[in-house]
């Protein structure tokens, strides 16, 4: 039992990685005042960027790079939609989805030739676990032995990233002055801008973090958690992404525990199909896929807290009408 | 004619134009890239989809569920609504097909079927939009959001229901029993042989869209409630003012809009398939989305939108037989672009165009 939970643990953590790095990424941009469903997208591209790079040079690291630059571009892409020409921000997130899926397919089966797919990267272009010092050693003491050395120990470190991206993502939003900055003009951005701040270059900011910690999320799924790139290897998680920034009311703390939770509900969907319960008997994997959808609709329609967006979302900032 | 404004058809013609024009030209840069030439690819697509009759029909095979899918879009667009989840409601709209199809097929002939088959396809797409609609009227939660979740919602519930409750005894495919033929509407082909549509899918749902889109034009332009659409979506802080009621509007217009987006189904599940199967949408909601701003969400427009992704579509899969490097993923790329030029930046032109109107005159007057 005791192993199982652990197990279970084990693998929440796995999957909450690239939630929790595009929810992050959509914190920075949804709290800018930029709409982003275009997450899915930039972590698809991003994905397929780390993967050819890292197949190419068998380097991880060259890979991540890569993956950023492509989630990047795709950002930059968001911002001149939206931003400079202020263009309908859902449109423009859901072209860049159809461009990621689009390209990342025509691409890799004109480069690589394997129906779309990378091929699987060779030594030293998947980035290894990092086994925490004596894990071997106390793996055996009861209860403490396996959550140090299964649950904390052993994971990429892309995942340390992730979960240290957290508090540093706090510190930012609310105890820098950029991030002051940022919040204001999510709300307020006429205000940002008679104080002489440029609301343009503010939200071009806030676009390009999203991209650089998309880049992280898609990057994640091919050469950390996988070896390569699949056609739509995202499978709406950069959707899932979204509803736990809503679920988590766009805060960085909660955003962990909104991923943690989903991730925790793939796990356990996954590792309990078949497993019949006491009363409620055998639970549909489908239930496990549909929850973290359903509780966010729930809480959006005010019966656990209310999810107030920034209240700038969505708007294109007119400096002055002519 | 003052600064700033631009004609009616260079509004409505021309800019849609010179967006469509770029979307092509960086497609064209994409055929490029994958090293092929897009002269080619292009004559190999019209000939695919316009050539010859079996390839126009299904063309206009692809065009029908274009038609709803946009239709819905436009619908809820004139009400200032961004309904996203035209995918999950065509999926749930099957679901209405399908029990009016299973429950009448071996007793009534096709045309006693298709009225139960309509309002079963359309009350299934509205009820799985209504849900977001009463939220976005009552709570304020974004209808964007809750679409997008509830596409998400439809596709675990679906495959749930495919694999315990509406299997075929006895089968592993997650689908139902084929349809007798009191739930397959007939093909074009079978009935006007002359026109030679072989084997496409075309079938009589084509007249079903055409219908419907005679019917939105009614209820938008020359209706009371499409008045009030209208007034909603162009200033919603006004149309309350005048004693219009946003939540009823923004809750029967989601309701429209999601019964046309399963309407969607006619087409594909009795129209094609005749039978309830897994993943049968595969991106019709989202496309529609892309439909709707090309046909600047007029039924008109929205036709020869419908025409041009049907062509996109049948053009697409020849291309891909044609020159395999061209998968039909240069599509969805495609489809990108339209969306992008077309939607996002549909701006982008706008302001040379501007300057290029206004008349010198004008220009000096306003510096000086």
């Amino acid at each position: 039992m005791f192993e199982t939970i652990i197990l279970i643990l084990d693998s929440t953590i796995r999957v909450s990685t690239p939630l929790l790095l595009a929810c992050l990424a959509g914190l920075y941009s949804e709290r800018s005042g930029v709409v982003d469903i275009g997450l899915e997208g930039k972590m698809l591209g991003a994905a397929f960027g780390a993967g050819a790079v890292a197949y190419l040079t068998a380097s991880a690291w060259l890979g991540l790079l890569a993956g950023i630059g492509v989630s990047v571009a795709l950002g930059l892409l968001h911002g001149f939609a939206s931003i400079t020409n202020r263009g309908n921000q859902i449109v423009s997130g859901v072209a860049i989805n159809f461009l990621a899926a689009g390209l990342t397919a025509l691409l890799g089966q004109t480069w690589f030739r394997e129906g779309g797919r990378t091929p699987a990267l060779p030594e030293g272009g998947r980035f290894s676990e990092i086994v925490w010092p004596l894990a071997a050693e106390i793996r055996d003491i009861p209860v403490l032995g396996p959550i140090y050395s299964e649950l904390l120990s052993g994971h990429k470190i892309l995942v340390y990233a992730a979960f240290l991206a957290v508090p540093l993502t706090w510190w930012v939003l609310f105890r820098s002055r950029f991030g002051l900055r940022l919040r204001a003009v999510g709300e307020n951005p006429a205000a940002v801008d008679t104080a002489g701040i440029s609301v343009t270059w503010l939200r071009y900011r806030a676009v390009i973090l999203c991209g650089v910690l998309c880049g992280f999320a898609g990057s994640y799924l091919s050469v950390a958690a996988g070896s390569g790139f699949g056609v739509n290897m995202t499978a709406g998680q950069g959707f899932m992404a979204l509803a736990a920034l809503i679920f988590a009311k766009w805060k960085p703390f909660n955003a962990m525990f909104a991923c943690l939770l989903f991730g925790f509900l793939d796990a356990a969907g996954t590792r309990l199909q078949g497993v019949s319960f006491p009363v409620i008997g055998e639970v549909p994997l489908q239930v496990f896929q549909a929850l973290p959808y359903v509780l966010t609709v729930v809480l959006l329609a005010g019966f656990i807290g209310k999810a107030i967006p920034p209240k700038a979302s969505g708007i294109p900032y007119l400096k002055e009408r002519s | 004619m003052s600064a700033g404004q631009l004609p009616r058809w260079v509004d409505y013609v021309l800019i849609p134009f010179l967006n469509l024009a770029a979307a092509f030209l960086v497609s064209g840069l994409v055929v490029i890239l994958i090293g092929e030439n897009p002269l080619d690819a292009v004559k190999i697509l019209l000939w695919g989809s316009l050539g010859y009759a079996e390839g126009f029909g299904f063309t206009l095979f692809y065009a029908t569920n274009f038609i709803f899918t946009g239709l819905a879009v436009a619908v809820a667009f004139h009400a200032g609504l961004f309904n996203i989840g035209g995918e999950g409601q065509a999926y749930v709209g099957g679901l209405g097909v399908a029990i009016a199809c299973l429950a009448l097929d071996r007793y009534v002939p096709w045309y006693v079927t298709l009225p139960f088959a309509i309002a079963g396809s359309a009350i299934a797409g509205a009820a799985w939009a209504f849900i977001p609609a009463w939220l976005q009227a009552r709570r304020g939660s974004h209808v964007v959001i809750t679409t997008i979740m509830f596409n998400y919602i439809s596709f675990s519930l679906m495959v749930y229901l495919l694999n315990n409750a509406l299997k075929k005894p006895g089968s592993m495919q997650p689908e139902t029993r084929t349809f007798e033929d009191g739930g397959r509407i007939p093909f074009l082909n079978d009935l006007f042989p002359s026109l030679g549509f072989g084997y496409a899918p075309v079938n009589l749902s084509l007249v079903v869209a055409l219908a419907a889109c005679v019917l939105v034009w009614l209820l938008i332009w020359r209706t009371k409630l499409g008045y009030e659409i209208r007034s909603f979506g162009a200033n919603a802080t006004a149309a309350v003012y005048a004693g219009i009621s946003p939540v009823r509007i923004i809750v029967v217009t989601m309701l429209i809009s999601g019964g046309l987006a399963g309407m969607m189904a006619i087409n594909e599940i009795m129209g094609s398939q005749h039978r309830l199967l897994i993943d049968f949408v595969t991106g019709y909601g989202f496309v529609g989305i892309a439909v709707a701003l090309m046909g600047r969400a007029h039924p008109v427009g929205i036709v020869l939108a419908s025409i041009l992704f049907g062509m996109l579509y049948q053009g697409g899969a020849e291309l891909s037989f044609e020159m395999p490097n061209i998968t039909r993923d240069m599509i969805i790329v495609i489809q990108g672009l339209v969306i992008l030029f077309a939607g996002a930046l549909e701006h982008m032109f706008r302001p040379a165009i501007i300057r290029l109107f206004t008349p010198a005159r004008a220009l000096r007057a306003k510096e000086a």
